[in-house]
């Protein structure tokens, strides 16, 4: 049984949804609805439906219905036609009470502004859910602890939240929907709110958090790399319809339209993306008249077993790894010799899928030349990251 | 204009003589009664202590609550009411305004929580209050007197009628300004309405509701004189019998004793409010 089903859910916004959903039955479009009526069509006949512990994504550009659509999920927001099944029971039937206890056991949620309360500590924030449980304060005390501990927050158990950062607030916010202990986690663009940094430090914790914990997961964002990076798998919104679901390579592979290939093509970088986007700057490189002792120290400092080494006029004449190079200093003997020439060289303008068969048979870097003379080193990492990050950050670190 | 005549003054004499005094005068007698006793109580409290104590305890609570300043004003105030020899009257003056405070927020906190809930309570409110703030004092004051007598009671009720609607609308508005965010919070996490109105809603309306609060107490100082009309004693009574003697120290006096009493409670108040918000 899946954990959460969702079938035909519609969501019309206006004052007589009853004659927008007969439209809609009637193949009536969107556009023409909202002309003839006025009444905004939110989500149109989604389905899907979660396994447990999967990790799912919803993503789509604003006024996509992402946000209204989970929101349905809860209840938020009254779904007009459809049904809605966590753990096989529909809520869209339920009365008040049977939902409020579905809400309170089953569904933790996770909001884009944090939307902590301010009169309350983050020790008491977090114990909110279990608060108007009833639970009592002891027991609800200690869980709400822990979470702030799984979290990262320990220390600030008697802070408010407006003494905190924004990302630390967003943990908070993480914390309160986990202490509740419920399987199932509803993020409403939980990270879109943060920076770009402490928003990938936030999904890397996330993804370790998940491996730990295993919860479902409804993730909302408009951001497609973040969708690729944390889906198992994913479901793509315009307009109200969900235009396609799959994992994230099926996505990749096979887009189901034109919308989805727009939006995946800056992500489609084996074909855009050459050598000269990736490689590193060749910073650490040893020129000849260094000397061992010295290309050594060089690698040392840098952390790498190789080295590329230039002349002068930065013609590159070989790789020297660190045992030849210690056997070189030892013996004493700087000849040209104890160079290896077995690694690879490309030129500046290779696609990054050529790359990827080069880097599979070699095991040092791979130097990207033009004559001569060396512009740059690919080490695998850097293809790697080039493929999911773009050449904007591929390039930076290895 | 006159194209019919309005027989309004008729109307309302023959309703309030002839129906509303005979027939409902035992239960305003009851009320009367009621209330007449809790100005008594506050009065009698207010008057019994040691003018020297309640100095006291109000200086301390300026300190804590406002600083330094207000204390230090609410020293030299207090001193002048007693040094002016018009301490008794500002205590019956204080009385007044606490018992009809005390009824402005018992009916008007669930009311303004009654208009943020409900949007048409709050369009059936809304007239009434600007009826109740905009409608001359004098015209409920000869009903009033009618039906409760002279005195402090229907002292009480006028003010009461005139401080009111800020309680009412401070707290609407406080409730209303909760971020749906915050409110979407506590219905995903599944609080009932009533968890929803105590534990988010009124909480974070506090800064308002005192706001509000303290508005109720001003109107109601503000009332001292007029409630002094129709035979409540106290600072307006003072001020009142300068006007009709033409003796403007005496006006002075008084008027100098409600400003005094008007700055350290709006301070005190005022200051709860924002110590509420900091939290």
């Amino acid at each position: 049984m899946d954990k959460i089903e969702v079938k035909n859910v519609i969501k019309i916004f206006g004052h007589n949804p009853k004659e927008g959903l007969k439209r809609l039955n009637n193949g009536e479009s969107k556009d023409k609805i909202f002309e003839e009526t006025g009444l905004t069509v939110g989500v149109n006949q989604a389905s899907f439906s979660i396994k447990e512990g999967e990790f799912f994504v919803i993503m789509g550009l604003s006024g996509s219905g992402k946000s209204t659509l989970i929101r349905l999920l809860n209840r938020l927001i009254e779904p007009t036609d459809g049904e809605i099944y966590i753990d096989g029971e529909d809520i869209t039937k339920m009365d008040k009470h049977h939902l409020i206890n579905i809400r309170r056991k089953k569904l933790g949620m996770v909001f884009q502004n944090f939307a902590l309360l301010p009169h309350r500590t983050i020790l008491s924030n977090v114990e909110f859910g279990l608060e108007i449980q009833g639970i009592p304060k002891e027991e609800r005390e200690k869980s709400a602890r822990k979470s702030i501990e799984d979290v990262g927050l320990k220390g600030y158990e008697e802070s408010y939240p407006r003494q905190l950062s924004g990302g630390m607030q967003q943990r908070v916010g993480l914390a309160r929907a986990l202490a509740n202990n419920s399987d199932i986690l509803l993020m409403d663009e939980a990270f879109s709110a943060l920076d770009p940094l402490i928003r990938k430090e936030m999904q890397d914790e996330l993804i370790s958090l998940q491996d730990r914990l295993k919860k479902t997961v409804v993730f909302i964002t408009h951001d497609l790399d973040e969708a690729l990076k944390l889906g198992d798998r994913i479901a793509i919104m315009k307009d109200g319809n969900i235009v396609q679901i799959g994992t994230p390579e099926e996505i990749l592979k096979n887009p189901a339209n034109d919308y989805v290939s727009n939006f995946i093509e800056k992500v489609d970088r084996l074909k855009i993306l050459v050598a000269s986007n990736i490689m590193k700057k060749p910073d650490i490189v040893a020129t000849w008249k260094d000397g061992p002792l010295m290309a050594v120290r060089k690698m040392k400092e840098a952390g790498i077993s190789s080295i590329f080494v230039v002349d002068k006029e930065r013609k590159l004449k070989g790789l020297l790894t660190i045992d030849d190079a210690i056997e070189a200093a030892k013996k004493d003997q700087w000849v040209e010799e104890v160079l290896q020439q077995g690694f690879h060289t490309t030129s500046p303008d290779t696609p990054l899928s050529d790359l990827i068969a080069i880097a599979a048979d070699t095991k040092y870097p791979i130097a990207v030349t033009e004559g001569e003379k060396l512009l740059g080193i690919i080490v695998r990492v850097s293809i790697l990251s080039g493929l999911v990050l773009g050449k904007e950050q591929g390039g930076v670190d290895s | 204009m006159n194209y019919f005549y309005l027989p309004l003054e008729r109307w309302t004499n023959t309703f309030v003589n002839g129906w509303l005094v005979p027939n409902v005068g035992k239960f305003f007698d009851a009320i009367s009664e009621g209330i007449g006793w809790f100005i008594g109580l506050v009065t009698d409290l207010l008057l019994f202590l040691p003018p020297e104590l309640i100095a006291v305890a109000i200086i301390l609570i300026a300190w804590k609550f406002a600083g330094k300043g207000v204390a230090l004003f609410a020293f030299i105030g207090l001193l002048y009411l007693g040094s002016a020899n018009i301490w008794d009257e500002a205590m019956q003056t204080l009385s007044i305004v606490v018992v009809a405070t005390v009824f402005s927020i018992i009916a008007g906190l669930p009311i303004g929580i009654l208009c943020a809930k409900s949007r048409t309570a709050d369009r059936i409110v809304r007239p009434i209050l600007d009826f109740m703030q905009t409608l001359p004092s004098f015209v409920y004051l000869i009903p009033a007197i009618l039906l409760f007598g002279l005195g402090g009671v229907p002292a009480v009720i006028a003010t009461f009628i005139f401080a009111t609607p800020p309680a009412v609308r401070m707290t609407n508005l406080g409730i209303r300004q909760v971020p749906t965010d915050v409110i979407e919070v506590a219905q995903a996490f599944g609080c009932t309405q009533m968890q929803l109105l105590l534990k988010v809603q009124l909480p974070l309306a506090v800064p308002s509701i005192m706001a509000g609060i303290n508005q109720t107490i001003m109107l109601s100082l503000s009332m001292a004189v007029v409630a002094s009309m129709i035979g409540a004693p106290g600072l307006g009574s003072l001020v009142l019998s300068g006007i009709s003697s033409v003796n403007v120290g005496k006006g002075l006096v008084g008027g100098l004793g409600i400003v005094v009493l008007a700055i350290i409670l709006d301070r005190i108040t005022q200051s709860l409010g924002k110590k509420n918000n900091l939290k």
